[in-house]
Protein backbone atom coordinates (compact mmCIF):
# COMPACT_ATOMS: atom_id res chain seq x y z
CA UNK A 1 0.00 0.00 0.00
CA UNK A 2 1.01 3.27 -0.79
CA UNK A 3 2.19 5.04 2.47
CA UNK A 4 1.50 8.52 3.78
CA UNK A 5 4.70 10.66 3.50
CA UNK A 6 6.94 12.65 6.75
CA UNK A 7 8.96 15.34 4.89
CA UNK A 8 11.11 17.81 7.74
CA UNK A 9 11.88 20.59 5.59
CA UNK A 10 15.19 22.45 6.10
CA UNK A 11 16.04 25.99 5.79
CA UNK A 12 19.49 26.83 4.20
CA UNK A 13 21.33 29.81 4.08
CA UNK A 14 24.71 30.25 2.57
CA UNK A 15 24.61 26.71 2.48
CA UNK A 16 23.88 26.10 6.12
CA UNK A 17 21.42 25.42 7.81
CA UNK A 18 19.36 28.07 9.62
CA UNK A 19 17.07 28.37 12.48
CA UNK A 20 17.62 26.74 15.58
CA UNK A 21 18.45 22.81 15.72
CA UNK A 22 18.42 20.41 18.95
CA UNK A 23 19.71 17.41 18.22
CA UNK A 24 22.44 16.10 21.16
CA UNK A 25 24.10 13.81 18.66
CA UNK A 26 24.96 16.41 16.01
CA UNK A 27 28.66 17.89 16.00
CA UNK A 28 27.59 20.90 14.17
CA UNK A 29 24.46 22.00 13.85
CA UNK A 30 24.59 24.26 11.52
CA UNK A 31 25.64 21.09 8.63
CA UNK A 32 22.77 19.81 6.55
CA UNK A 33 24.39 17.23 5.25
CA UNK A 34 24.67 16.00 9.02
CA UNK A 35 21.41 16.80 9.75
CA UNK A 36 19.87 15.39 6.59
CA UNK A 37 22.12 11.88 7.47
CA UNK A 38 20.34 11.65 10.52
CA UNK A 39 16.73 12.40 9.64
CA UNK A 40 17.55 9.87 6.98
CA UNK A 41 18.46 7.81 9.26
CA UNK A 42 15.41 8.20 11.66
CA UNK A 43 12.92 7.43 8.87
CA UNK A 44 12.25 10.55 7.26
CA UNK A 45 10.20 9.75 3.56
CA UNK A 46 11.81 12.39 1.84
CA UNK A 47 13.93 16.01 2.60
CA UNK A 48 13.18 19.70 1.48
CA UNK A 49 15.74 21.70 1.25
CA UNK A 50 14.59 25.63 0.94
CA UNK A 51 17.59 28.16 0.34
CA UNK A 52 16.82 31.62 1.63
CA UNK A 53 20.07 32.56 0.29
CA UNK A 54 19.92 35.92 -1.22
CA UNK A 55 22.53 36.45 -3.69
CA UNK A 56 22.98 35.09 -6.71
CA UNK A 57 26.66 34.13 -6.43
CA UNK A 58 26.10 32.85 -3.39
CA UNK A 59 23.52 30.20 -4.89
CA UNK A 60 26.34 28.27 -6.01
CA UNK A 61 26.70 27.01 -2.58
CA UNK A 62 23.59 25.39 -2.90
CA UNK A 63 24.64 23.70 -5.83
CA UNK A 64 27.18 22.51 -3.97
CA UNK A 65 25.33 21.47 -1.06
CA UNK A 66 23.28 19.38 -2.98
CA UNK A 67 25.81 17.49 -4.43
CA UNK A 68 27.24 16.51 -1.01
CA UNK A 69 23.24 15.72 0.26
CA UNK A 70 22.91 13.55 -2.80
CA UNK A 71 26.45 12.18 -2.10
CA UNK A 72 25.53 11.05 1.51
CA UNK A 73 21.55 10.42 1.72
CA UNK A 74 19.35 7.88 0.01
CA UNK A 75 16.08 8.85 -0.12
CA UNK A 76 14.60 11.66 -2.05
CA UNK A 77 15.38 15.23 -1.61
CA UNK A 78 13.40 18.49 -2.89
CA UNK A 79 15.48 21.72 -3.19
CA UNK A 80 13.40 24.70 -3.02
CA UNK A 81 13.90 28.70 -2.79
CA UNK A 82 14.65 31.67 -5.54
CA UNK A 83 14.41 29.11 -8.26
CA UNK A 84 13.07 30.97 -11.55
CA UNK A 85 14.87 29.81 -14.70
CA UNK A 86 15.23 26.28 -16.84
CA UNK A 87 18.89 26.89 -16.35
CA UNK A 88 18.88 26.79 -12.25
CA UNK A 89 16.90 23.73 -12.55
CA UNK A 90 19.55 22.15 -14.57
CA UNK A 91 21.97 23.09 -12.33
CA UNK A 92 19.92 21.99 -9.61
CA UNK A 93 19.13 18.38 -10.70
CA UNK A 94 22.58 17.55 -12.89
CA UNK A 95 23.94 18.27 -8.79
CA UNK A 96 22.09 15.78 -7.82
CA UNK A 97 18.21 16.96 -6.43
CA UNK A 98 15.31 14.43 -7.16
CA UNK A 99 12.67 17.38 -7.35
CA UNK A 100 12.61 20.82 -6.87
CA UNK A 101 10.55 23.79 -5.95
CA UNK A 102 9.07 26.50 -7.31
CA UNK A 103 7.04 29.62 -5.46
CA UNK A 104 7.18 33.27 -7.06
CA UNK A 105 8.73 32.54 -10.02
CA UNK A 106 5.79 30.31 -11.28
CA UNK A 107 3.14 32.84 -10.22
CA UNK A 108 4.98 35.91 -12.20
CA UNK A 109 5.31 33.49 -15.12
CA UNK A 110 2.62 30.78 -15.06
CA UNK A 111 3.99 29.35 -18.59
CA UNK A 112 7.66 28.38 -16.54
CA UNK A 113 5.65 25.62 -15.16
CA UNK A 114 4.75 23.91 -18.67
CA UNK A 115 8.53 24.47 -19.67
CA UNK A 116 9.94 22.71 -16.83
CA UNK A 117 7.55 19.92 -16.92
CA UNK A 118 8.17 19.72 -20.71
CA UNK A 119 11.97 19.81 -20.44
CA UNK A 120 12.74 17.96 -17.04
CA UNK A 121 9.58 15.73 -16.48
CA UNK A 122 6.76 16.57 -14.18
CA UNK A 123 7.77 14.30 -11.32
CA UNK A 124 10.92 16.29 -10.79
CA UNK A 125 8.64 19.66 -10.45
CA UNK A 126 6.85 20.72 -7.09
CA UNK A 127 4.92 23.58 -7.15
CA UNK A 128 4.88 25.74 -3.67
CA UNK A 129 1.95 27.44 -3.08
CA UNK A 130 1.26 29.97 -0.27
CA UNK A 131 -2.03 30.29 0.97
CA UNK A 132 -4.18 33.61 3.12
CA UNK A 133 -7.85 33.71 3.37
CA UNK A 134 -8.64 37.18 2.96
CA UNK A 135 -12.28 37.96 4.59
CA UNK A 136 -13.17 34.42 4.16
CA UNK A 137 -11.56 33.65 0.71
CA UNK A 138 -8.19 31.97 -0.21
CA UNK A 139 -5.82 33.31 -2.22
CA UNK A 140 -2.01 33.10 -3.34
CA UNK A 141 0.43 34.98 -1.42
CA UNK A 142 3.75 35.69 -2.35
CA UNK A 143 7.29 36.69 -0.64
CA UNK A 144 6.68 34.62 2.45
CA UNK A 145 3.02 35.45 2.65
CA UNK A 146 3.52 38.98 3.11
CA UNK A 147 2.79 40.22 -0.66
CA UNK A 148 -1.34 38.74 -1.33
CA UNK A 149 -2.02 38.09 -5.16
CA UNK A 150 -5.18 38.45 -6.84
CA UNK A 151 -5.10 34.72 -7.54
CA UNK A 152 -7.82 32.06 -5.63
CA UNK A 153 -5.78 29.53 -4.47
CA UNK A 154 -8.04 26.78 -5.67
CA UNK A 155 -7.69 27.92 -9.16
CA UNK A 156 -4.13 28.24 -9.08
CA UNK A 157 -3.73 25.02 -7.97
CA UNK A 158 -5.83 23.68 -10.37
CA UNK A 159 -3.63 25.73 -12.88
CA UNK A 160 -0.24 24.69 -11.96
CA UNK A 161 -1.70 21.05 -12.07
CA UNK A 162 -2.68 21.11 -15.61
CA UNK A 163 0.74 23.04 -16.58
CA UNK A 164 2.10 19.96 -15.74
CA UNK A 165 3.84 20.37 -12.06
CA UNK A 166 4.43 16.97 -10.88
CA UNK A 167 3.19 17.47 -6.94
CA UNK A 168 1.84 20.88 -4.87
CA UNK A 169 3.60 21.86 -1.38
CA UNK A 170 0.54 23.66 0.00
CA UNK A 171 1.08 26.38 2.85
CA UNK A 172 -1.25 28.27 5.02
CA UNK A 173 0.13 30.80 5.94
CA UNK A 174 -2.70 31.36 8.22
CA UNK A 175 -1.57 28.18 10.11
CA UNK A 176 2.08 28.51 9.92
CA UNK A 177 4.12 28.88 12.72
CA UNK A 178 0.75 28.26 15.12
CA UNK A 179 1.67 24.67 15.80
CA UNK A 180 -2.69 24.45 16.25
CA UNK A 181 -2.67 21.64 13.21
CA UNK A 182 -2.61 21.78 9.13
CA UNK A 183 -5.39 23.95 7.01
CA UNK A 184 -7.33 20.73 6.48
CA UNK A 185 -9.99 22.28 5.11
CA UNK A 186 -8.27 23.97 2.22
CA UNK A 187 -6.14 20.98 1.83
CA UNK A 188 -8.92 18.28 1.57
CA UNK A 189 -10.65 20.63 -1.14
CA UNK A 190 -7.54 20.72 -2.94
CA UNK A 191 -6.45 17.42 -3.10
CA UNK A 192 -9.89 16.03 -3.94
CA UNK A 193 -9.97 17.97 -6.96
CA UNK A 194 -6.22 17.53 -8.25
CA UNK A 195 -5.33 14.01 -9.52
CA UNK A 196 -1.30 15.27 -8.60
CA UNK A 197 -0.20 14.46 -4.68
CA UNK A 198 -0.58 17.29 -2.08
CA UNK A 199 1.95 17.90 0.51
CA UNK A 200 0.42 19.85 3.40
CA UNK A 201 2.87 22.81 5.15
CA UNK A 202 2.18 24.89 8.34
CA UNK A 203 0.58 24.26 11.51
CA UNK A 204 1.95 21.22 12.88
CA UNK A 205 2.03 21.03 16.50
CA UNK A 206 1.27 17.81 17.69
CA UNK A 207 1.45 14.08 16.65
CA UNK A 208 -2.73 14.41 16.43
CA UNK A 209 -2.57 17.20 13.72
CA UNK A 210 -0.43 14.74 11.14
CA UNK A 211 -3.12 12.27 11.77
CA UNK A 212 -5.87 14.40 10.92
CA UNK A 213 -4.07 16.45 7.91
CA UNK A 214 -3.52 12.75 6.43
CA UNK A 215 -7.06 11.78 7.52
CA UNK A 216 -9.47 15.25 6.94
CA UNK A 217 -7.08 17.08 5.26
CA UNK A 218 -6.86 13.98 2.37
CA UNK A 219 -2.72 15.05 2.19
CA UNK A 220 -0.28 12.91 0.52
CA UNK A 221 2.27 14.13 2.85
CA UNK A 222 3.04 16.28 5.76
CA UNK A 223 5.61 18.76 5.66
CA UNK A 224 7.12 20.54 9.16
CA UNK A 225 10.13 21.83 10.31
CA UNK A 226 10.86 23.17 13.77
CA UNK A 227 8.92 20.18 15.76
CA UNK A 228 11.52 17.83 13.77
CA UNK A 229 14.40 20.25 14.24
CA UNK A 230 13.42 20.48 18.42
CA UNK A 231 12.89 17.09 18.88
CA UNK A 232 9.51 17.57 20.07
CA UNK A 233 8.44 15.03 18.08
CA UNK A 234 11.21 12.54 16.87
CA UNK A 235 9.80 10.78 13.41
CA UNK A 236 10.23 7.45 15.11
CA UNK A 237 7.41 8.29 17.87
CA UNK A 238 4.95 9.99 15.05
CA UNK A 239 5.48 7.33 12.82
CA UNK A 240 4.68 4.63 15.22
CA UNK A 241 2.20 6.64 16.63
CA UNK A 242 0.53 6.65 12.74
CA UNK A 243 0.90 3.24 12.44
CA UNK A 244 -1.22 2.82 15.54
CA UNK A 245 -3.84 5.03 14.22
CA UNK A 246 -4.25 3.52 11.26
CA UNK A 247 -2.67 5.15 8.71
CA UNK A 248 -0.53 3.52 6.03
CA UNK A 249 3.35 4.66 6.58
CA UNK A 250 6.55 3.31 5.72
CA UNK A 251 8.24 1.19 8.75
CA UNK B 1 34.70 -5.31 -10.82
CA UNK B 2 33.68 -2.58 -13.43
CA UNK B 3 30.01 -1.09 -13.77
CA UNK B 4 29.03 0.35 -17.06
CA UNK B 5 26.30 2.60 -17.00
CA UNK B 6 24.26 3.36 -20.11
CA UNK B 7 24.17 6.70 -20.66
CA UNK B 8 21.06 8.15 -22.59
CA UNK B 9 18.93 11.11 -22.14
CA UNK B 10 16.92 9.85 -19.55
CA UNK B 11 17.38 12.32 -16.61
CA UNK B 12 19.02 12.18 -13.40
CA UNK B 13 21.25 9.35 -13.42
CA UNK B 14 23.83 11.15 -10.94
CA UNK B 15 22.10 9.62 -8.05
CA UNK B 16 22.29 5.87 -8.99
CA UNK B 17 26.11 6.71 -9.76
CA UNK B 18 26.59 8.30 -6.32
CA UNK B 19 24.38 5.12 -4.63
CA UNK B 20 26.93 2.53 -6.51
CA UNK B 21 30.04 5.03 -4.76
CA UNK B 22 28.29 4.49 -1.66
CA UNK B 23 28.50 0.73 -2.35
CA UNK B 24 32.23 1.03 -3.42
CA UNK B 25 31.65 -0.21 -6.65
CA UNK B 26 33.76 1.62 -9.54
CA UNK B 27 31.06 3.16 -12.09
CA UNK B 28 31.16 4.68 -14.89
CA UNK B 29 28.53 6.38 -16.76
CA UNK B 30 28.91 5.71 -20.52
CA UNK B 31 27.28 5.10 -24.25
CA UNK B 32 30.38 3.46 -25.60
CA UNK B 33 29.38 -0.07 -26.86
CA UNK B 34 33.35 -1.30 -26.02
CA UNK B 35 33.05 0.01 -22.77
CA UNK B 36 29.30 -1.01 -22.02
CA UNK B 37 30.35 -5.00 -23.83
CA UNK B 38 33.87 -4.67 -21.58
CA UNK B 39 31.81 -4.10 -18.12
CA UNK B 40 31.28 -6.69 -15.25
CA UNK B 41 27.79 -5.82 -14.91
CA UNK B 42 25.31 -2.89 -16.33
CA UNK B 43 23.03 -0.55 -15.25
CA UNK B 44 19.89 0.63 -17.64
CA UNK B 45 18.74 3.68 -14.93
CA UNK B 46 16.12 5.95 -16.25
CA UNK B 47 13.67 8.47 -15.97
CA UNK B 48 12.51 10.28 -19.05
CA UNK B 49 9.77 9.60 -21.60
CA UNK B 50 9.75 5.96 -23.45
CA UNK B 51 9.71 7.00 -27.45
CA UNK B 52 12.17 9.27 -27.23
CA UNK B 53 14.23 7.18 -25.12
CA UNK B 54 14.19 4.47 -27.57
CA UNK B 55 14.93 6.81 -30.46
CA UNK B 56 17.91 7.53 -28.50
CA UNK B 57 19.04 4.46 -27.86
CA UNK B 58 18.61 2.97 -31.75
CA UNK B 59 20.47 5.88 -32.98
CA UNK B 60 23.39 4.43 -31.28
CA UNK B 61 22.20 1.35 -32.08
CA UNK B 62 22.29 0.64 -28.36
CA UNK B 63 18.67 -1.40 -28.70
CA UNK B 64 21.11 -4.27 -30.48
CA UNK B 65 23.85 -4.10 -28.09
CA UNK B 66 21.50 -4.33 -24.56
CA UNK B 67 20.32 -7.65 -26.24
CA UNK B 68 23.28 -8.86 -27.15
CA UNK B 69 24.65 -8.61 -23.32
CA UNK B 70 25.33 -11.76 -21.35
CA UNK B 71 26.65 -10.56 -18.16
CA UNK B 72 24.49 -9.10 -15.04
CA UNK B 73 21.93 -6.37 -16.59
CA UNK B 74 19.39 -4.34 -14.45
CA UNK B 75 16.90 -1.73 -15.60
CA UNK B 76 15.64 0.83 -13.01
CA UNK B 77 12.65 2.94 -13.60
CA UNK B 78 11.83 3.76 -16.99
CA UNK B 79 14.94 0.90 -17.62
CA UNK B 80 12.43 -1.82 -16.69
CA UNK B 81 9.94 -0.02 -18.78
CA UNK B 82 11.91 -0.31 -21.96
CA UNK B 83 13.31 -3.55 -21.09
CA UNK B 84 9.51 -4.62 -22.32
CA UNK B 85 7.30 -5.23 -25.11
CA UNK B 86 5.99 -2.94 -25.63
CA UNK B 87 4.78 0.58 -23.74
CA UNK B 88 1.04 2.63 -24.05
CA UNK B 89 3.37 5.77 -23.70
CA UNK B 90 3.18 7.06 -26.88
CA UNK B 91 2.68 3.48 -28.11
CA UNK B 92 6.55 2.56 -28.41
CA UNK B 93 7.88 -0.24 -29.34
CA UNK B 94 10.56 -1.52 -26.85
CA UNK B 95 13.21 -3.55 -26.55
CA UNK B 96 11.39 -6.88 -25.92
CA UNK B 97 13.63 -8.70 -23.38
CA UNK B 98 10.91 -9.78 -21.42
CA UNK B 99 7.87 -10.61 -23.28
CA UNK B 100 5.45 -7.83 -21.15
CA UNK B 101 3.38 -4.89 -21.83
CA UNK B 102 3.53 -1.59 -20.13
CA UNK B 103 0.12 0.33 -19.34
CA UNK B 104 -0.81 3.55 -18.11
CA UNK B 105 -2.16 3.84 -14.55
CA UNK B 106 -5.89 4.96 -14.73
CA UNK B 107 -7.12 5.77 -11.30
CA UNK B 108 -10.85 4.10 -10.78
CA UNK B 109 -11.15 6.96 -8.35
CA UNK B 110 -8.94 10.21 -8.52
CA UNK B 111 -9.61 11.04 -4.95
CA UNK B 112 -7.94 7.65 -3.50
CA UNK B 113 -5.27 6.98 -6.88
CA UNK B 114 -3.43 9.65 -8.24
CA UNK B 115 -1.25 9.20 -11.08
CA UNK B 116 2.22 9.33 -10.90
CA UNK B 117 2.11 7.08 -8.39
CA UNK B 118 4.53 8.66 -5.72
CA UNK B 119 6.23 7.54 -2.76
CA UNK B 120 7.08 4.37 -0.85
CA UNK B 121 5.07 1.38 -1.70
CA UNK B 122 5.73 -2.05 -0.46
CA UNK B 123 7.49 -5.18 -2.94
CA UNK B 124 5.43 -7.95 -2.39
CA UNK B 125 5.21 -11.89 -3.33
CA UNK B 126 8.84 -11.77 -3.04
CA UNK B 127 10.11 -15.04 -5.50
CA UNK B 128 13.51 -17.25 -4.43
CA UNK B 129 15.70 -15.17 -6.49
CA UNK B 130 19.53 -13.84 -5.87
CA UNK B 131 18.48 -10.15 -5.79
CA UNK B 132 15.82 -10.25 -3.65
CA UNK B 133 18.09 -12.29 -0.88
CA UNK B 134 18.11 -11.20 2.94
CA UNK B 135 15.23 -8.41 2.35
CA UNK B 136 13.03 -7.59 5.16
CA UNK B 137 9.37 -8.87 4.69
CA UNK B 138 7.63 -6.72 2.18
CA UNK B 139 9.99 -4.09 2.15
CA UNK B 140 9.49 -0.13 1.16
CA UNK B 141 10.65 0.64 -1.68
CA UNK B 142 10.60 4.69 -3.75
CA UNK B 143 8.28 5.03 -7.03
CA UNK B 144 7.73 7.61 -9.03
CA UNK B 145 5.77 6.48 -12.57
CA UNK B 146 2.99 6.77 -14.25
CA UNK B 147 3.41 3.53 -16.39
CA UNK B 148 3.88 -0.32 -15.17
CA UNK B 149 4.78 -3.42 -16.43
CA UNK B 150 1.56 -6.10 -16.13
CA UNK B 151 2.17 -8.98 -14.01
CA UNK B 152 4.05 -11.96 -15.74
CA UNK B 153 5.68 -15.08 -15.51
CA UNK B 154 9.15 -13.49 -15.51
CA UNK B 155 7.71 -10.96 -12.38
CA UNK B 156 9.25 -11.83 -9.24
CA UNK B 157 8.04 -9.00 -6.98
CA UNK B 158 4.90 -6.86 -7.26
CA UNK B 159 3.70 -4.26 -5.54
CA UNK B 160 -0.23 -3.29 -5.52
CA UNK B 161 -1.30 0.38 -6.45
CA UNK B 162 -4.89 0.59 -7.98
CA UNK B 163 -4.08 -3.11 -8.82
CA UNK B 164 -1.13 -5.63 -8.87
CA UNK B 165 1.85 -5.02 -10.86
CA UNK B 166 5.28 -6.09 -11.64
CA UNK B 167 7.54 -4.43 -9.30
CA UNK B 168 10.52 -6.55 -10.16
CA UNK B 169 11.49 -8.91 -13.11
CA UNK B 170 14.15 -11.71 -14.07
CA UNK B 171 14.81 -13.22 -17.00
CA UNK B 172 18.09 -14.63 -17.81
CA UNK B 173 20.93 -12.51 -17.08
CA UNK B 174 18.41 -9.53 -17.26
CA UNK B 175 17.21 -7.78 -13.78
CA UNK B 176 14.64 -4.92 -13.63
CA UNK B 177 13.12 -2.62 -10.79
CA UNK B 178 9.92 -0.22 -11.06
CA UNK B 179 11.07 1.97 -8.51
CA UNK B 180 14.32 3.16 -7.85
CA UNK B 181 16.83 1.86 -5.57
CA UNK B 182 19.06 4.51 -5.18
CA UNK B 183 16.42 6.58 -3.13
CA UNK B 184 15.19 3.55 -1.17
CA UNK B 185 16.99 4.02 1.91
CA UNK B 186 18.38 1.05 3.14
CA UNK B 187 16.43 -1.75 1.19
CA UNK B 188 17.76 0.06 -1.92
CA UNK B 189 20.62 -0.37 -0.87
CA UNK B 190 20.66 -3.86 -0.22
CA UNK B 191 19.22 -4.18 -3.57
CA UNK B 192 21.59 -2.67 -5.19
CA UNK B 193 24.29 -4.75 -3.40
CA UNK B 194 22.47 -7.91 -4.05
CA UNK B 195 22.75 -7.20 -7.92
CA UNK B 196 26.89 -6.26 -7.49
CA UNK B 197 27.09 -9.61 -5.69
CA UNK B 198 25.66 -11.86 -8.80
Amino acid sequence: MLTKRIIPCLDIKDGRTVKGVNFVELRDAGDPVELAKIYSDEGADELVFLDITATVDKRKTLAELVTKVAKAINIPFTVGGGISTIEDVKVLLNAGADKISINSAAVHNPQIINEMAAEFGSQCIVVAIDTRSVDGIDFVHTHGGRKATLLRTQAWAQEVCDRGAGEILLTSMDHDGTKAGFSNEILAEISSMLSIPVIASGGAGNMAHFKDVFTFGKADAALAASIFHFKEIPIPSLKSYLDREGISIRK
Amino acid sequence: MKIAVIKYNSGNVQSVLYALERLGADAVLTDDPDQIRAADKVIFPGQGEASTAMKYLKARNLDTLIKELKQPFLGVCLGLQLLCEHSEENDTECLGVFPVKVKKFIPENSQEFKVPHVGWNELENLADNPLLKDLPENPFVYYVHSFYAELAPETIASTHYIHDFSAMLHRDNYYAIQAHPEKSGLVGEKLLANFLSL
